[in-house]
């Protein structure tokens, strides 16, 4: 069907629809012919041409007229809200340039029921947030209200082409192929196969150098024989009258700043940590070796045999150490085995005595290595 | 043809006409723009989906690159001397002292920080619930195989995107999930302490990871995504979108609003929506409030700490497994960290890649499907995406188990074990629930197209008899009702031919007729199109019948009958 000429059957059909003529309004017959139907009562149409050009409404369809599609005073209505949202953006985005120019980016203010929180942020965000969400709640009213709002069809073709098309296609692919040669000269192809091979082989070699081979560094701390036991966070060295029964000490061997330091990095950090707890020695069911403790102070790699989190939390009563991570839940009055969770080995105990001025001190580096698995361990 | 455009010419109208003249000339404008300028896109809410994914991706793209202007990525220690009192005076890295600068010294900063992390969690949000809606209408189906692949793809990129980004202000929260990433890779068999050494160059943590981390975020893994979306759009594009059953709609047309005006107006107004509702949740709501963690130290954890939510199955698996590490000739397999970190995940991914492809196999369907399924139509799949999605939720939720256990006061142990018989026997359950649901419907659906609807209009007909109105159900709905088509099994092959040769892929053909059987055996039969002319003519004949014999009870009676219904 082709676009008739008649005026009054182009707007019939245009609901809304693309008439170059229209000023807005709609022929009085025909509005009065819609008003029937309207009510939002549906109307089936008729396989009619909408517009002039491109695809056209599906035969059948169901369609439901709108009011501002019947009453100009709807449509004008619309086409206000519409402006005002896309105003009041304007002024938000004005109200954003003011509100950086005034508020500090460090301003805080208080607010009911979301507390303390950035002032600055809270001006910016509301203001650049409304600018950006008129300009679309602008759009998609105006979509909604003043676009056509009949469904047009269009065909569909299945993906696969027609034979001609396809037996062309293929043609020139073969007869390209073959001119190439490719498939006659076996030599060519193996040899530029195996080029192919190769080449992504340097992208893969030049990897080599984003580090160093482990040298045994993951089975090594900064534990030694006689090395002292300082408090985490105050750095003081410990004494065994610092540790009552039941606590927990978080510690780091002596000389871990200075470490730090002088590497640049915190890998140390990341081994050498370890907790104190004290027991009454005959709570102690097992350790790790003969005497490693202190007249019942305990000292276990804080480092979990899991995937690595730091252990912090004690349960004084169960004598359980609970990593925050996993759960992973080790029992230190029995050689940090683990007894529930994922981890699978026990925490390294580290041997540990005082010195001669009473400080506790490490008698040398754990026995086995700290934190997950290596492939590498015996 | 009348309808020939001759508005009055302004200056405007000439220099239009003028580049459009231009722009022709050298591109050819005019043949691309007429078969695309009205092309049809069908209209549904579920398809505004992947749109919240896009639209949140370039969000995420455009505040990303103002927060590089501030973000070092840098481990070098400095001592903090911002506007954020409470931290004044401390040792920490460039990379956390630039984070803290940019929410607290830079105007804007906080702002963009937070846009940018809700859009990343809108992206995953929306690109898992678009794979559910993809999966459930059978969206996958032939010809958008590849489409559905892409879009995997994406997903695991989008993962990988949010992981890297959140690792990167080195707070003490993000230092503990690179911890926990480097554990992962050392438990590798083989190779695990070499890949830990490369990309840390050395040990754990070193100092060359968030540099890495950070070109990998922020030019690796964002370029992969922008080329699969673009690919994924033009695919969406060139094959144009699926649409749901309806009147007028059919395999072979599509039906929906052109490109423009309104689709341009909607889609384009759209993106304004999500960017602005972004902001606006910017604005009011916190995330991750970086300057209360503290800066990382590995020997230091907080309680109670949770990954972004994209990562909560895998902590979820990695809680739930069994401390399980063999030893094979003393070398050790840390299935304890193998199963839930590396090998689970795998698994997903590839199941639900291969998915369409597997379906396909099962039900011997070849056809190019552009009308979508309703849920209840494809009952097993349903039922099995319904499977998948209850696994997933159980790992999810024991990615939680100690804020239930605190909040709930149960013990951590207690809710594991509860977790770990569920993830066994929950998808069960969900499979055979979900089954019956969707199989309830589609005879809901039959009873509805062949016995009519009911109107709630009692008559009493002459012998005293109350009898409810039924009516034909309307067209658009019987549209949508008959949508679905009966599928016949794929049939038991021949053991022999004629000449008592053995078919050849006896075995496999078995196999796979089995599993068809079991694909639709239960479906209740589709109401056949001479079915339904009989039926409806049969209640229309009813309805005729009925009102001219009945009358209409009055009030007491009514109300009587109607208890009695
Ligand atoms: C970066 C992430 C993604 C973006 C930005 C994206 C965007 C989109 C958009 C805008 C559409 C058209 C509208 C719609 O149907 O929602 C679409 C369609 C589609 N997407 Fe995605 N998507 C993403 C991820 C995925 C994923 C994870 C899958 C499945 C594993 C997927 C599979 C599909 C398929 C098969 C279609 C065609 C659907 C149809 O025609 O009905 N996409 N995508
Ligand atoms: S790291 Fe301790 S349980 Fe996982």
């Amino acid at each position: 069907m082709s676009p008739t000429s008649d005026s009054s059957d182009r707007s019939a059909g245009g609901f809304g629809g693309y008439d170059p003529q229209s000023t807005g309004e709609i022929d009085s017959d025909v509005r009065g012919e819609i008003l029937r139907q309207a009510g939002r009562e549906p109307v089936t149409r008729a396989a009619q041409p909408l517009t002039a050009y491109g695809p056209q409404p599906a035969a059948g369809m169901t369609h439901y007229v709108r009011q501002t599609d019947i009453d100009p005073r709807a449509a004008r209505r619309a086409e206000r809200q519409v402006s005002i949202m896309f105003g009041l953006s304007a002024l938000a985005t004005v109200g954003f340039m003011i509100a950086y120019v005034v508020l500090p980016a460090d301003s805080l203010v208080a607010l009911p029921f979301f507390g303390r929180t950035s002032a600055s942020n809270l001006a910016l965000g509301l203001s650049l947030g409304l600018a950006i969400f008129l300009i679309g709640a602008g759009a998609i009213h105006w979509a909604k209200k003043l676009m056509p709002d009949v469904e047009l069809s269009q065909e569909r073709h299945p993906m696969l082409p027609d034979e001609q098309t396809r037996a062309d296609a293929l043609g020139q692919v073969v007869e390209g192929g073959l001119e190439s040669g490719i498939t006659r000269r076996p030599l060519l192809r193996r040899t530029l196969l195996a080029a192919m091979a190769l080449l992504p082989l340097p992208a893969i070699v030049m990897l080599r150098d984003l580090g160093p081979a482990p040298k045994g560094e993951l089975f090594r701390t900064m534990w030694s024989d006689g090395r002292r036991i300082l408090a985490d966070i105050t750095y003081q060295p410990l004494r065994p009258e610092d540790i009552p029964v039941g606590a927990m000490v978080s510690a780091v061997p002596e000389g871990i700043v200075e470490v730090t330091h002088e590497t640049g990095t915190l890998n140390e950090r990341a081994k050498a940590p370890v907790v104190l707890v004290r027991m009454a020695p005959e709570d102690i069911r097992s350790q790790q070796g003969q005497g490693w403790d202190y007249q019942g102070i305990l000292a276990y790699s804080k480092i979990c045999t899991h995937v690595g989190c730091p252990i912090a939390l004690y349960q004084q009563r169960t004598k359980h150490l609970l990593c925050p991570c996993h759960q992973s839940t080790f029992d230190l009055a029995d050689s940090g085995v683990p007894i529930f969770g994922p981890a699978a080995r026990r925490l390294p105990q580290l041997a540990i005595s005082v010195d001669s001025e009473g400080y506790l001190v490490a008698l040398g580096d754990f026995a086995e290595p700290v934190g997950p698995t290596i492939w590498e361990r015996e | 043809m009348t309808a020939t455009i001759t508005p009055p010419a302004g200056p405007v109208q000439r220099g239009a006409e003028a580049t459009y003249d231009y722009l022709d000339q050298r591109l050819g404008l005019s043949a691309l723009l007429k078969t695309n300028v009205r092309k049809i896109f069908p209209d549904h809410w579920s398809f505004m989906l992947g749109e919240i994914a896009l639209y949140s991706f370039i969000v995420v793209l455009l505040t990303g690159t103002f927060l590089t202007f501030f973000y070092k990525p840098s481990v070098t220690e400095i001592i903090y001397d911002g506007s954020y009192l409470p931290l004044r005076g401390i040792p920490m890295s460039e990379a956390y002292a630039s984070t803290l600068n940019i929410s607290f010294d830079i105007r804007g900063g906080l702002l963009m920080r937070q846009i940018h992390h809700w859009a990343a969690l809108f992206f995953v949000a929306a690109i898992s619930v678009h794979m559910f809606r993809v999966f459930f209408t059978g969206a996958f189906r032939k010809p958008r195989e590849f489409n559905w692949l892409i879009g995997v793809s994406l997903l695991v990129l989008a993962l990988l995107a949010g992981f890297a980004g959140y690792s990167l202000p080195d707070d003490l929260l993000s230092g503990t999930g690179l911890r926990i990433a480097a554990g992962i890779m050392q438990s590798i068999p083989v190779v695990g302490t070499w890949l830990v050494f490369l990309a840390f160059e050395g040990e754990f943590p070193g100092t060359a990871f968030i540099p890495r981390l950070y070109t990998i975020h922020v030019l690796l893994v964002p370029g992969l995504i922008l080329a699969l979306i673009t690919a994924h759009l033009i695919l969406v594009f060139y094959q144009k979108h699926t649409q749901y059953p309806g009147k007028g709609r059919t395999n072979t047309n599509v039906v929906g609003y052109p490109l423009l005006p309104v689709y341009v107006a909607k889609a384009g107004g759209f993106f304004f929506i999500v960017f602005g509702v972004l902001t606006l949740i910017s604005a009011l709501v916190t995330i991750n409030p970086i300057w209360l963690y503290g800066p990382y130290m590995p020997d230091q954890v907080t309680a109670g700490s949770q990954p972004d939510w994209y990562i909560g199955f895998l902590e979820g698996a990695l809680r739930m497994m069994p401390a399980w590490e063999l030893l094979i000739f003393g070398y050790p397999i840390s299935l304890n960290v193998l199963v839930p970190a590396l090998i689970l995940p795998g698994l997903i991914f590839t199941l639900i890649a291969l998915y369409p492809f597997i379906e396909a196999w099962v039900t011997g369907d070849r056809r190019e499907h552009h009308l979508l399924d309703r849920p209840r139509n494809a009952a097993t799949r349903t039922a099995l995406g319904v499977m998948g999605l209850t696994f997933y939720v159980v790992l999810f939720i024991n990615g939680g188990n100690d804020v239930i256990a605190t909040t709930f006061d149960l013990s951590i142990n207690s809710i594991t074990w509860a977790m770990r018989i569920l993830l066994i026997l929950g998808p069960w359950a969900a499979f055979v629930v979900t089954k019956r649901i969707c199989l309830g419907l589609q005879r809901r659906d039959r009873d509805l197209l062949l016995h009519g609807r009911e109107t709630g209009r009692i008559l009493r007909l002459p012998s005293g008899e109350f009898v409810e109105v039924h009516e034909p159900v309307s067209e658009e709905r019987a549209a949508i009702l008959m949508a679905r088509q009966d599928v016949r099994p794929l049939p038991l092959p021949p053991a022999t031919d004629a000449d008592g040769v053995r078919t050849p892929g006896l075995w496999h053909r078995r196999v796979r007729s089995r599993l068809s059987q079991w694909w639709y055996r239960d479906d209740i039969p589709a109401v056949t199109p001479a079915e339904l002319a009989a039926a409806q003519s049969h209640i229309r004949h009813e309805l005729a019948a009925a009102e001219s014999m009945g009358v209409l009870p009055h009030e007491p009676e009514l109300s009587e009958a109607l208890s009695r219904h």
